[in-house]
């Protein structure tokens, strides 16, 4: 009789896949679903009237306007430097270059508690030049520029990070192409180099807008929790979180917890449909 | 083209694209206004201490202690993260199952969101009265205001690491390679122990070198669930807080630059890694 043949198998059996799967599905429920549903729930747990006030009441209104500012000043500085730096780096070759993609990288292997510190090193009242500041009137630290700076440190590398690989994947043929044609090298820019790059450069301004909102260390350091001055959305919800005031910190929380979804999910549109369009890491 | 050729100067190489002058100079201003001096002023007020005051600073029994908490909570966190984020991963690129593409976009939430929100969610999750730490506090855990809480905090924040280091590694394995072994008559386990893990672990490594780089910082998301007891569970960020709290501007640049340095240290290694993860695909 010949001996019964038995196959190796080539993957894992029913049992132990659906065991894998769950076994993944409880770590995403405990550490990503539950704390976004927690959020929402305690901060309707006093019911929609009371969220309203949380959210309305000026305190909260002036926080939500400075984050806007903040957004708007650190975000367009992010994607001006972050194109003039892969726009140097990829469409040139020249000495030192990984050493300058380092530099870039810099602020994001730096404790946002630190990237508060430098400033209050630099600007603060015993700062290097905290005292001619001070002669001059000038504030940087514990008001809104210092705000500003340390938000600008932390979302530092968003754009360019996602640009430079960009660009350099596509190299420089058609900016060539187009100045042997007679272009000028801002009609270049506009016209050849940005439609290449504008899904790569939206997503760089996605997150590096989420972060900018978002940071709470760096910021908290620089702030000197002024309320209603230079208090922030994450800084109110630590101040109504301190005074136990629960259901205003989540309902201040959900906010910004609604902007994490809402980025993450135009983050997932970006890289299913224009996928090809952005830095070789997402496709 | 020569006319090109004769003004650059050596160190670059030629180029008919206008702009380098423009966009390197832009580059180079912000990046030393925004990030290399005022790295560089913490430097300096660290270096206003002598060597022994220094020394004093970095390795007084609190900052060892934090130290400890710090290194150790990350490293921990690191291995939870390692091992769920390669089944995660694994279980993403091979099996298909409901839900699939939410949990594909959801892996990156702790990246979007903010560090405060998440350590307050967290702490309404662990504490003894929340969802979870009800359960756990039954079992005699406490997790909240504990160093555990603090892992708990850092698993979250680095969660993303590892999924994303292996993910592209694993959706590029060859499986033929995955038959032949199968076909000279290797169960599935030495196939994963033989031929996947040693594939993967370049990727992996490096994914938990992140996360571990990312957690040593972590400020907001800790802070509301540590507890924040001095030698117990301080961690070195808050350290850093209190010292500028108390105006000793000095001691939190010197444990700034500590940090620091770790930082780079770190750094260096997680690009040997990447490089060696490299060279790793290459090979496949």
């Amino acid at each position: 009789m010949a001996p019964k043949r038995t196959f190796a198998p080539i993957a894992e059996s029913p049992k132990i896949r659906i065991g894998l799967v769950l076994l993944s599905l409880i770590y995403i429920l405990f550490f990503l679903v539950l704390p976004v549903v927690v959020v929402f729930t305690e901060a309707f747990s006093r019911g929609f009237a009371h969220y309203l006030e949380a959210v309305t009441e000026p305190d909260a209104q002036a926080a939500i306007k400075l984050t806007l500012l903040v957004a708007a000043i650190a975000v367009p500085a992010n994607v001006v430097f972050g194109v003039a730096a892969s726009w140097a780096i990829a469409k040139f070759d020249f000495v030192g270059k990984s050493f300058l993609i380092t530099l870039i990288d810099l602020p994001f292997s730096v404790s946002p508690v630190i990237s508060g510190l430098i400033y209050v090193l630099m600007f603060g009242g015993q700062g290097l030049i905290g005292p001619w500041l001070d002669e001059h009137d000038i504030q940087i630290v514990y008001a809104v520029p210092g705000i500003v700076l340390a938000t600008v440190f932390v979302t530092f590398p968003f754009v360019a990070r996602e640009l430079i690989p960009l660009m350099q994947e596509q190299g420089a043929e058609e900016e060539e192409a187009a100045r042997s044609l007679g272009a000028s090298g801002w009609q270049t820019f506009w016209r050849v180099t940005l439609p290449n790059i504008k899904w790569g450069l939206l997503y760089g301004v996605l997150l590096c807008n989420a972060r900018a909102m978002g940071e709470f260390g760096a910021v908290s350091v620089v702030s000197g929790h002024i309320r209603g001055f230079t208090n922030t959305m994450p800084l109110h919800v630590e101040i109504l979180y301190n005074e136990y005031n629960l259901p205003a910190a989540f309902a201040v929380a959900s906010l910004l917890a609604f902007l994490a979804l809402v980025t993450l999910v135009a983050k997932g549109i970006l890289e299913l449909r224009y996928g090809h369009e952005l830095a070789p890491v997402h496709h | 083209m020569t006319v090109v050729a004769a003004r650059t100067p050596f160190w670059r190489k030629p180029s008919v694209l206008p702009g380098f002058g423009l966009s390197m100079g832009l580059t180079l201003l912000y990046l030393g206004f925004i990030v290399l001096i005022p790295l560089a002023a913490m430097i300096l007020r660290a270096a206003g201490l002598s060597w022994d005051e220094f020394v004093g600073v970095v390795t007084d029994p609190r900052a060892l202690a934090a130290y400890r908490l710090s290194f150790g909570a990350s490293f921990v966190a690191a291995v939870v993260n390692i091992v769920f984020g390669v089944l995660t991963a694994w279980v993403l690129v091979r099996y298909e199952f409901p839900g699939k593409r939410f949990v594909e976009g959801l892996v990156d939430l702790p990246f979007a969101l903010p560090t405060a929100v998440a350590g307050i969610a967290l702490t309404a999750l662990f504490a003894e009265n929340g969802w979870v730490g009800q359960i756990l506090a039954k079992a005699g855990l406490k997790v909240a205001f504990t160093p555990l809480g603090v892992v708990i905090a850092l698993v979250f924040i680095g969660l993303p690491f590892v999924v994303r280091t292996v993910q592209p590694v694993l959706q590029d394995l060859d499986k033929e390679v995955e038959e032949a072994a199968a076909s000279l008559g290797a169960s599935r386990l030495q196939t994963f122990r033989h031929i996947i893990l040693p594939a993967i672990l370049p990727a992996a490594l490096t994914g938990f070198a992140l996360a571990f780089a990312r957690a040593l910082g972590e400020y907001g998301s800790v802070i509301f669930i540590a507890g924040n007891l001095p030698m117990k569970s301080e961690i070195v960020p808050l350290l850093i807080i209190i010292k500028l709290e108390q105006f000793d501007y000095a001691g939190a640049a010197a444990i700034g630059v500590a940090m620091l340095t770790a930082a780079f240290v770190l750094l260096f290694m997680i690009n040997l890694l990447q490089r060696w993860s490299r060279s790793r695909i290459g090979a496949f």
